[in-house]
């Protein structure tokens, strides 16, 4: 069944895919990992097959390997998804994402009277450990919860 | 604490802010004091303040310094669309120091990251006011000759009122026993309570004035503003009862101080202002000497 599903998508020789992304997160993943402006062989398929999660979709990259902190950056928005490494056609690693403690510049401070929501300039939070994900501002100091957050 | 900024009383450590509340008292005995000749301190008030503006001035010229800077947003280049960014690199290669009013919140971080030299947040939005805090704990310790195990009593908007968040936390260093009385949509955040509790902090919290106003050291006022309540009626039910009247303080202890961060609209009664425990004015009045406390220290110069 695994291996139906995937040659939707083409395999490649040397790369990474990433797995189990939520289909209506795909082009969020590929601006925050800036593949909208690598050059390397991208393909990608969405709506695909469905699990407890929905539709997900999937990415692959050929010959790009990702560091940790750059995947990482994804948990946000797909925190079940899945690196596969690939080396001549062979999963050689695989990996889940985790999310940072520090977020610099993916979501949105939800205080309307937050400096970053004015000014040019990043956004940083810190993650607050609890039952549901929470970001604390590291400048207004108020904390956006999973229902306020939006990715910039 | 030399050239390090201070942006949220959290920044500073319980030595530092009894070496703040050391040195105000220094500065109280002997005011004027040329610490700061040929300083040059920026004060930069994006949003009116007319009451802390003035206490920093004069903080400032009983120290000798001289001061550049704007007190309202209407007269700096703010308004011709120049960001934040933008007007703290420029003073900063003017000033020695830079004092920062602003009404977004998070803009004094921001700004000490983009500033060559230290900042003051002397309040951003409804976020940090550190050197009110400051003041607070300076009028404390003056009063009750110590800070530590005090029962204190914060009354009214405890929901949204910085002053009370930053005192609680600063004040959590010293074992204190927190009295909370606010109407039920003005209590204190759950955050800050669980905050109080991982402390081992005991706090009580009311509807009402109760008798229990007998053990308390410090009574901090804050006021109940009407625009607060989603319902207009709420705030008719309870905008009589977190005002305070002298008869109110006919059993309270000799040593208790009632403090309020003014202005003050109606919420402590005029008949208070001549009991001896109405503390009020002096605590402005400290401000000064708090402030110069803060800018010596953050200078380097005691
Ligand atoms: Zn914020």
């Amino acid at each position: 069944m695994t291996a139906k599903k995937e040659l939707r998508v083409s395999a490649i020789q040397h790369g990474t895919v990433i797995d189990h992304i939520p289909a209506n997160k795909l082009f969020k993943v590929i601006s925050i990992l800036k593949l909208d402006r690598c050059k390397n062989l991208i393909t990608f398929g969405t709506n695909l097959g469905s699990n407890r999660f929905g539709k997900k979709a999937i990415v692959k990259v050929a010959d790009k390997f990702f560091d940790e902190k750059d995947l990482n950056k994804i948990a946000l928005v797909a925190p079940e998804a899945r690196f596969n490494v690939i080396k001549d056609y062979d999963v050689v690693e695989k990996r889940e994402v985790e999310l940072p403690n520090e977020i610099v510049g993916i979501a949105k401070c939800f205080n309307p009277k937050c400096i970053t929501n004015t000014e040019a300039m990043a956004t940083k939070f810190s993650l607050v450990v609890s039952k549901e994900i929470a970001l604390k501002c590291h400048y207004c100091e108020k904390i956006t919860t999973k229902e306020h957050l939006v990715i910039l | 604490m030399k050239n390090r900024s201070l942006v949220s009383i959290n920044d500073f450590s319980k030595e530092e802010i009894l070496q703040i509340v050391d040195l105000a008292a220094k500065f109280e005995e002997n005011p004027n004091q040329e610490l700061l000749k040929n300083k040059v301190i920026a004060t930069l008030f994006f949003e009116p303040s007319t009451r802390t503006r003035l206490s920093f001035d004069t903080a400032i010229n009983r120290l000798g310094g001289r001061i550049i800077g704007f007190s309202d947003a209407s007269s700096s280049s703010t308004t011709k669309g120049e960001t934040l960014k933008d007007t703290i690199r420029m003073v900063s290669n003017y000033a020695d120091l830079i004092v920062m009013r602003h009404p977004l919140e998070g803009s004094a971080r921001y700004a000490d990251e983009e500033s060559r030299v230290p900042i003051i947040n002397a309040g951003d939005g409804a976020n940090q006011h550190p050197t009110q805090t400051l003041l607070d704990l300076y009028s404390i310790k003056k009063t009750q000759g110590t800070l530590e195990n005090l029962n204190i009593f914060m009354v009214g908007d405890l929901k949204y009122g910085r002053t009370v968040h930053s005192l609680l936390q600063a004040m959590s260093h010293f074992n204190p026993v927190f009295n909370f009385i606010s109407p039920d949509e003005l209590r204190m955040p759950d955050e800050y309570k669980f905050w109080l509790d991982s402390k081992g902090i005991t706090f009580y919290e009311h509807t009402e004035f109760t008798d229990i106003l007998s053990r308390a050291d410090i009574l901090y006022m804050t006021r109940v503003q009407q625009e607060r309540f989603a319902d207009p009626l709420e705030y008719e039910k309870v905008k009589n009862i977190y005002i305070l009247k002298n008869s109110m303080l006919k059993n309270t202890k000799d040593n208790l101080r009632i403090l309020h961060p003014l202005p003050r609209v109606n919420e402590i009664n005029t008949d208070v202002d001549a009991n001896p425990k109405a503390y009020y004015f002096q605590q402005a009045e400290n401000g000064v000497y708090a402030r110069m406390a803060i800018i010596a220290s953050i200078l380097g110069l005691v």
